[in-house]
């Protein structure tokens, strides 16, 4: 049945491989390839799934790739697949293409295929899959479905996996319906006694029990963000459906109903408004905060748009509002399920007039935890909008990351709120008054004192008191103070990471969120080529001092994003006031994940043409 | 600089209410629209309401969109805490406010500019959503700030100022929040404050998502002839179907009257509508045949005015959100933070 097996000698890989599979979207393909991919962690080898979904629900093309690595690399590979499992017949020629040679095809080979749309170097594996589910059982839906079962079940085979364990697996998916279980065991069986009858198993790629998991935990950024609002204390989410933000906010949704509900009165501790656009979405956020309730929305690049007069309210309203955008390809509609950093400008400068805005760049579904926590504190510190700026490659795909921690002594910040006591005492209320120098001034809930405290917020200019006022001083003063409370909030937002080289280098590299991974395996492979960079992973805006030191201290930097106008670099530029010429751009924008291979060759071309004399070389 | 302050000077003798407030606890800062503007009747009786109600003034948030009507929050209710927010938006940042706190009561001021058009999307799905709050659209059928352009409410053949015709068709937001779902519905109309005052004060005692919609003449771009929204068009044209007064629970009630001309509703805080009937066919507690009503009357070219509809027993959004009765922002960290234990047990599943 290996068709060319005499012909082609196939990969030989242990622990180290893509597999992709190719399947129709609606076919209940999903759930048999997270139990793929999930049954290799528990063997304890790292791998990174991805989904990747064109914009329909049904019957469309759709992806799931997963990459295999004891090394532990999570960014995507890139370069190929090394073996296909082929369930669409509409992507056929474009998923054989796509692999490497020697690599593999599995597929399903009960209607015979002529051999033309097949390749002479690589390895061909066909198991009969519909032959075998149209025997087992009658219905139709259960022939499809089990179908997903029984080809994981020859994988199980051919890869030589840990069957236990995606027995196991199988139960705690499962658990208390005993029937589906067995069922669900008995199709795995019945791929993988078919492969290992009929097929030479294992094939060259193999997968071997490890240990370089560890205690990691699996899960996707938008839930480990909803887990952050949840643990941040936001009560209200106000949202409007947008791919790929949408299953935050369902997973906040999901995190409220086991956390949040009173167990004496059965009472939600939320509310989650599903809105009638992006507009209204972030008007309850800003109405909530106002009155001192945590509040969120989750959006992407599109909603970003919608938002823009709100979101210049609440900067010169200075109302707290935290805005979840995780990217896609834009402009416009633009690729609406594929993964870009791209909105970087438009929230950092959002709406008309002289803005500027907090953002916070986490990398991983840990970072989305910990700074979606620390968002609330944040906006209310500040008294202002905060971008969290995830993206789909962060928010739509399971992830390994370190276990989420919660220091049970932390406490909300809830910023300067100035409380009836203290208002009762005399104390001196001025909604805009800078009383302590740090350009952040007091407010007060409203209905807090019966006589002192109310004042009037507006999105007009005022004076100090919150009083209507267009007399240029109070309005310069007011603009300036806002500028100083956001140089204040760099000392607040998470500092930047900065790691040297293994040898001196004259050269650094800037990057920042979901690059992280690919930029870590690039690391290594430029030093190989004997390229070696100072890496500094930027955390959030306003840049911390440190960035303009890292970029000081080097004699040429690349600035590494997924866009294509280089907007992080557009942003050291222009708010640190750098020598363009020192940035070099390192650009991938073509919707999929950017790949160590990408940057390593993009920055090994680029130090080419730099000549940049190697450190090590100018040091006698 | 616009902000003018009232001079504090009191009359020693003005009358106080239960809370020892006068009528001046309840005024704002002096109003800088035109001499004669409706919306200045209309904060009046805002203020009057609020007096008669015995309301603290700090218990009451009011918020407001982008307009002449958006400016008047500024000159009522000095000791509440005020939002101007942005054009056409004022209920989605109700809406939140609402959520945030369910103690408070939500008094929202538009235009006819701000609801009807820019805003009509988020008119529309706040009476949807049950908000608890008062909604007064101010409506003069003109744009005043930006000096004399039809709005949205403006009647198909009603002349501007300069005697240009209106083409289109006119939004009537009271058809609206009746068709959707609005729990107390009135008209009324800047010029007669014995309806309007009552109104009012029914209004913010409803527990529920209370819309008034009050016709209140432009003085400068639309009360000339041939303007559907002048004093004396509207005064031509006003058909009230009642009068009402709002009692108390204290107060006992001693006067009596002919049968079919007062309808007592008892609503759920206790308090009475005492509803004086104009037109005896007209029954306050049915949505569908005041829509119709109102599309028959209008077709006869008349302004319906009072209470069109009311549910004394109306459900509002937190009980539809099923949440807790301490209000969001009082929640500490006991209340909301699951703790580590949950997060480790947490990560254990995701292995």
């Amino acid at each position: 049945m290996l068709q060319s097996a005499e012909r082609v000698k196939g990969l030989q890989r242990v622990n180290d491989f893509v597999v992709k599979f190719a399947n129709v979207n609606g076919s209940g393909s999903a759930s048999a390839n997270t139990l793929f991919a999930k049954s290799i962690l528990r063997m304890g080898v790292p791998i990174t799934p991805r989904n990747i979904f064109p914009s329909n629900i049904q019957g469309l093309p759709t992806w799931y790739e997963v990459r295999v690595s004891e090394a532990g690399h999570l960014g995507a590979r890139g370069g190929g697949v090394d073996l296909m499992v082929a369930m669409n017949p509409q992507t056929w020629t474009q998923d054989v293409a796509s692999i490497v040679p020697g690599g593999y095809l599995f597929y399903d080979n009960t209607k015979p295929m002529p051999p033309s749309r097949f390749r002479e170097d690589i390895v061909v594996i066909g198991v009969p899959l519909t032959e075998i589910t149209n025997k087992a059982y009658t219905e139709s839906r259960q022939r499809q479905l089990f179908k997903n079962i029984v080809y994981l079940g020859a994988l199980s085979a051919l890869l030589e996996m840990d069957v236990p364990e995606i027995e196991k697996l199988l139960a705690e998916q499962f658990r208390g319906r005993d029937k589906l279980v067995a069922a669900n065991v008995q199709a795995l069986h019945m791929g993988r006694d078919w492969a290992l009858a009929n097929l030479e198993c294992p094939i060259g790629l193999t997968l071997r029990r490890a240990n370089t998991v560890g205690d990691r935990i699996f899960i996707e950024g938008n839930a480990a963000a909803a887990l952050g609002a949840v643990y941040g204390g936001a009560t209200v989410c106000a949202w409007y459906p947008i791919t790929p933000s949408s299953s935050l906010a369902e997973a906040f949704t999901r995190y409220c109903g086991r956390y949040r509900v009173d167990p004496e009165t059965k009472k939600n501790k939320f509310a989650i408004v599903q809105a009638e656009d992006e507009l209204a979405s972030i008007g309850m956020v800003i109405g909530a905060a106002w009155n001192g309730a945590r509040a969120f929305t989750a959006t992407s690049g599109p909603g970003i748009s919608l938002m823009q007069e709100f979101v210049g309210l609440a900067y010169f309203a200075e109302i707290p509002a935290v805005i979840f955008d995780v990217q896609r390809a834009g402009p416009s509609t633009g690729m609406p399920t594929r993964t870009q950093q791209t909105d970087i400008l438009s929230c950092a400068y959002a709406s008309h007039g002289d803005t500027k805005h907090v953002l916070l760049f986490p990398e991983d579904p840990y970072e989305c935890f910990e700074f979606a926590a620390l968002s609330f504190d944040l906006a209310d510190r500040l008294q202002t909008p905060i971008f969290m700026l995830l993206d789909l490659e962060i928010g739509m795909n399971d992830r390994l990351c370190k276990p989420l921690t919660w220091d049970d002594s932390r406490m909300m910040d809830r910023g300067k709120v100035m409380t009836e006591e203290e208002l009762q005492a005399g104390k001196d209320f001025g909604r805009y008054l800078d009383v302590d120098g740090d350009g952040i001034p007091y407010r007060t809930y409203p209905g807090t004192h019966p006589t002192r405290g109310a004042f009037f917020t507006r999105g007009t200019s005022k004076d100090r008191r919150a009083r209507y006022s267009e007399e240029g001083p109070d309005y310069e003063e007011n603009m300036l103070r806002l500028l100083k409370k956001f140089d204040t909030a760099k000392q607040l937002v998470p500092r930047p990471i900065a790691r040297s080289a293994k040898e001196p280098t004259r050269l650094g590299a800037i990057y920042f969120g979901s690059t992280s991974p690919a930029m870590d395996e690039a690391e290594d492979i430029l030093a190989e080529r004997g390229i070696h960079l100072d890496l500094m992973r930027v955390r959030g805006f306003p840049f911390h001092q440190d960035v303009k030191s890292f970029i000081g201290e080097h004699d040429q930097v690349f600035v590494v994003e997924q866009n294509r106008d280089g907007q992080l670099r557009t942003l050291l530029v222009n708010e640190l006031e750098i020598d363009p010429a020192k940035l070099t751009r390192v650009l991938h924008f073509d919707g999929t994940p950017i790949t160590a291979r990408f940057i390593s060759d993009a920055i090994a071309d680029k130090v080419g043409e730099l000549k940049v004399v190697p450190f090590r070389k100018a040091v006698p | 600089m616009t902000f003018i302050p009232k001079p504090k000077l009191h009359h020693p003798e003005l009358p106080k209410n239960a809370l020892g407030y006068t009528r001046r606890d309840y005024e704002g800062a002096v109003s800088t629209l035109c001499a004669g503007c409706g919306h200045d009747s209309i904060s009046a009786a805002i203020v009057r309401a609020c007096f008669n109600l015995e309301l603290p003034p700090h218990r009451i948030a009011k918020l407001s969109g982008i307009g002449c009507s958006s400016k008047t929050p500024t000159y009522f209710l000095g000791a509440s805490h005020g939002f101007n927010s942005v054009h056409g938006r004022m209920p989605s940042v109700l809406t939140g406010a609402n959520l945030a706190n369910r103690d408070l009561i939500y008094l929202g001021v538009s235009g006819d500019g701000d609801s009807a058009s820019i805003g009509i999307g988020q008119f529309a799905h706040i009476m949807r959503r049950g908000v608890n709050m008062t909604y007064i659209v101010e409506n003069n059928g003109v744009y005043g700030l930006t000096k004399g352009q039809f709005s949205a409410t403006s009647d198909r053949g009603a002349k501007s100022r300069r005697g240009v015709e209106n083409k289109d068709e006119a939004i009537d937001l009271v058809g609206m929040a009746l068709q959707l779902g609005a729990t107390f519905v009135a008209r009324s109309f800047s010029g007669d404050k014995d309806q309007l005052i009552p109104l009012i004060e029914a209004a913010l005692k409803h527990q529920g998502a209370a819309f008034i919609d009050c016709i209140s003449p432009c003085v400068a771009f639309n009360n000339h002839e041939g303007s559907h929204t002048s004093f004396d068009y509207v005064r031509e044209h006003n058909l009230a179907v009642n009068y009402l007064d709002v009692i108390s629970g204290r107060e006992e009630i001693t006067v009596e009257y002919a049968a079919g001309t007062v309808e007592m509703v008892k609503q759920h805080d206790g308090s009475i509508l005492r509803l004086r009937k104009l037109a005896n066919d007209y029954d306050v507690h049915d949505r569908i045949a005041a829509m119709t009503y109102l599309q028959e009357r209008g077709a006869a070219g008349e302004i319906v005015t009072g209470l069109l509809y009311v549910d004394p027993e109306p459900m509002d959004l937190h009980h539809h959100m099923n949440t807790v009765s301490t209000p969001f922002n009082e929640l500490d960290e006991a209340a909301l933070c699951p703790g580590p234990a949950a997060l480790d047990k947490l990560n254990a599943s995701l292995r």
